[in-house]
């Protein structure tokens, strides 16, 4: 149960083709995420696939059946949204009780599913709560519950924890990642953040102007970009690249290394450059060089590093941290 | 104490805004006071203001001639008829503009408003005489059906302007959650909507409490509500002032306590959306 395809599905909105044909395979029990910068159309995407929007052309098979043309409260998903979308005038348990109620379950079972659920959550203490009564963590955590109660065939989360602190979200995004362990339910995450995508996904799909760019596990994109945009998206700090000269040594276009990959040297080195600023983490010390061509490099080096505005250093890499590239930015194999 | 220009300043505008208060209240003032006067006091001049012998005979006179509580339940069914039917036309109606705007839906919102601005004796003959051949002059059913399309469009721009506050995913979020359409307005909508609903309700009741050309024009007898009551004492037998207030204070007392008691949620409603 919980297997999504896509075949040839675009969407356009008037004339402007947001999301230009594409298919895609999401697997029973994946945790599947969408990455890509803003408006790229990701969000888009998942509201096809939820029933929100609907497609310009192409079918959305859920569990190899075509549902193209049904609503999306017949489609057996749920949805978190990005801002909660929790019904203000219901206490926390009718939120939760919300689609077990339109169900038509009888109020026992409604019972017994949201305390379940509450339980699950750490909602038991503010259950009769309002929406307006809780902080953001809890709003966050109650859409869950209203999403798990349905027992869905997938979930899809639209930018979940974006309205949330730095700290906050790191917690949460372990609780969603645990629930995904636990229930074993497909789910379908909308991000901007290449952070939440390596972290939680099965599967990364890379998206750009609507088109997907590559999918692959983290470490495969990681590991073996596509293209330049693929390079530069995945991983932080972003891809150091070079054109020109010392490109065409390695017989490309474009090389690129990332920071973690750059060896520094204060004597000799194929790259010679500056420090711009130097910023100590405690445990990692970021250095951005400005190369003798102008080039800006980030290098991801050790916490005791002792480096100051100013210094010289040369930087170098080791072949196979070198990732090369044609002239249409697609990687050289 | 007053100790420096802000007090001065405050005193000032609470001034002001009493004055323009009274001056507003004072026509219903007078046609209260009036009312308790002998039609001589009423026409005195100089006009009498406190200094008259109070009298209720005005009150008895206007019963004996004419039957209040009828013209009284006949205004309560009109208006509150109109009311509710125009909600049940309007909530969808507004809901459709303000949730799946089509190309033309602005374009349909300022027609509707334009209907406004016709002059309603421009319609009068053709709604006369669909009336009298479908047999509604004169009848109750008749006055709910004109009044609830003559408020119509008021009550779908209000309504419109209250849902457009609210945030379209909750919504799609009751959509994914398995609700119908209908549940969606019903347990969703409609109750965050509540305010926005009230006080649309509270001003189309008015607006149809008071509405005065169409309930002259289309009642006889039977269906007369308060303002053809009213009417009947600006007779041919001549004008008799303190009676016209007695029946005129009857009418209006109904609507004026009303109003007094849910102001709140009139202001309220009427300046909401103003700030987020």
């Amino acid at each position: 149960m919980g297997s999504i395809k896509l075949e040839n599905v675009s969407k356009s909105f008037g004339t402007v083709e947001v999301i230009p044909p594409l298919n895609l395979d999401i697997n029973e029990g994946e945790f599947v995420v969408f990455v890509g910068p803003s408006g790229c159309g990701k969000s888009t995407l998942l509201r096809l696939i939820a029933g929100l929007e609907d497609v310009t052309s192409g079918t959305i098979s859920i569990d190899g059946q075509d549902a193209t043309e049904i609503r999306p409260a017949r489609r057996g998903l749920a949805m978190v949204f990005q801002s909660y979308a929790l019904y203000p005038h219901m206490s926390v348990r009718k939120n939760i009780a919300f689609p077990l109620k339109m169900a038509k379950l009888d109020q026992a079972e409604i019972d017994r599913k949201v305390n379940k659920a509450a339980e699950v959550l750490n909602l038991a203490s503010y259950i009769d709560r309002r929406p307006g009564q809780l902080s953001g963590g809890q709003r966050q955590r109650v859409a869950i519950g209203r999403a798990i109660v349905r027992e869905p065939k997938a979930f899809l989360f639209d930018e979940p924890l974006s309205n949330l602190d730095a700290a906050l979200r790191v917690n949460m995004r372990l609780e969603i990642s645990e629930l995904h362990q636990n229930l074993k339910t497909t789910m379908v995450y909308v991000t901007h953040d290449q952070v939440e995508a390596m972290t939680m996904a099965d599967k990364i799909v890379v998206l750009r102007a609507g088109v997907i760019e590559q999918v692959g596990s983290p470490l495969e994109l990681y590991r073996q970009p596509a293209n330049k945009f693929v390079a530069s998206f995945i991983g932080s700090p972003k891809m150091n690249f070079i054109d020109g000269e010392a490109a065409s040594k390695y017989q490309a276009h474009t090389i690129g290394v990332r920071p973690e990959h750059l060896r520094f040297s204060r004597e000799s080195g194929p790259w010679k450059g500056v420090v711009g600023v130097a910023e100590h983490l405690g445990s990692d010390t970021f250095l951005y060089v400005t190369l003798e061509g102008g080039e800006q490099f980030t290098v991801r080096t050790v916490g005791n590093a002792e480096f100051h505005h100013g210094d010289v250093v040369y930087l170098s890499a080791e072949p196979e941290n070198i990732y090369r590239f044609d002239e249409n930015g697609l990687a050289i194999k | 104490m007053l100790s420096n220009k802000t007090d001065y300043r405050k005193l000032l505008m609470t001034l002001l805004a009493w004055s323009v208060g009274l001056l507003i209240f004072f026509p219903i003032l007078w046609t209260i006071l009036t009312s308790f006067k002998t039609e001589a006091d009423a026409i005195a001049s100089p006009p009498l203001f406190l200094s008259f012998d109070w009298t209720l005979e005005n009150y008895t006179e206007v019963q004996e001639r004419s039957n209040y509580f009828r013209h009284f339940w006949n205004s309560v069914v009109i208006s509150l008829g109109s009311t509710v039917l125009g909600l049940l036309i309007a909530i969808p109606a507004a809901w459709a503009m303000a949730f799946v705007p089509a190309k033309n839906t602005k374009n349909i919102l300022m027609w509707m408003l334009s209907t406004k601005m016709l002059p309603p004796v421009g319609v009068l003959i053709p709604i006369f005489l669909i009336f009298r051949d479908t047999g509604l002059l004169d009848t109750l059913t008749g006055l709910v059906i004109v009044l609830t399309l003559i408020n119509l469009p008021i009550i779908v721009w209000m309504l419109y302007t209250y849902f457009k506050e609210i945030p379209g995913e909750i919504l799609e979020a009751a959509r994914m959650d398995g609700a119908t359409l209908w549940s969606e307005i019903i347990h969703v909508l409609t109750p965050m909507a509540l305010p926005g609903i009230a006080s649309t309700m509270l001003l189309n009741i008015i607006l149809a409490w008071n509405e005065a050309f169409w309930t002259l024009s289309l009642t006889a007898a039977k269906a007369a509500p308060l303002t053809a009551f009213i009417a009947s004492y600006s007779s041919p037998e001549g004008l008799f002032y303190a009676k016209l207030s007695a029946a005129s204070t009857m009418a209006i007392a109904p609507i004026l306590i009303m109003g007094w008691f849910s102001q709140k949620q009139l202001v309220r409603g009427l300046t909401f959306g103003a700030v987020k």
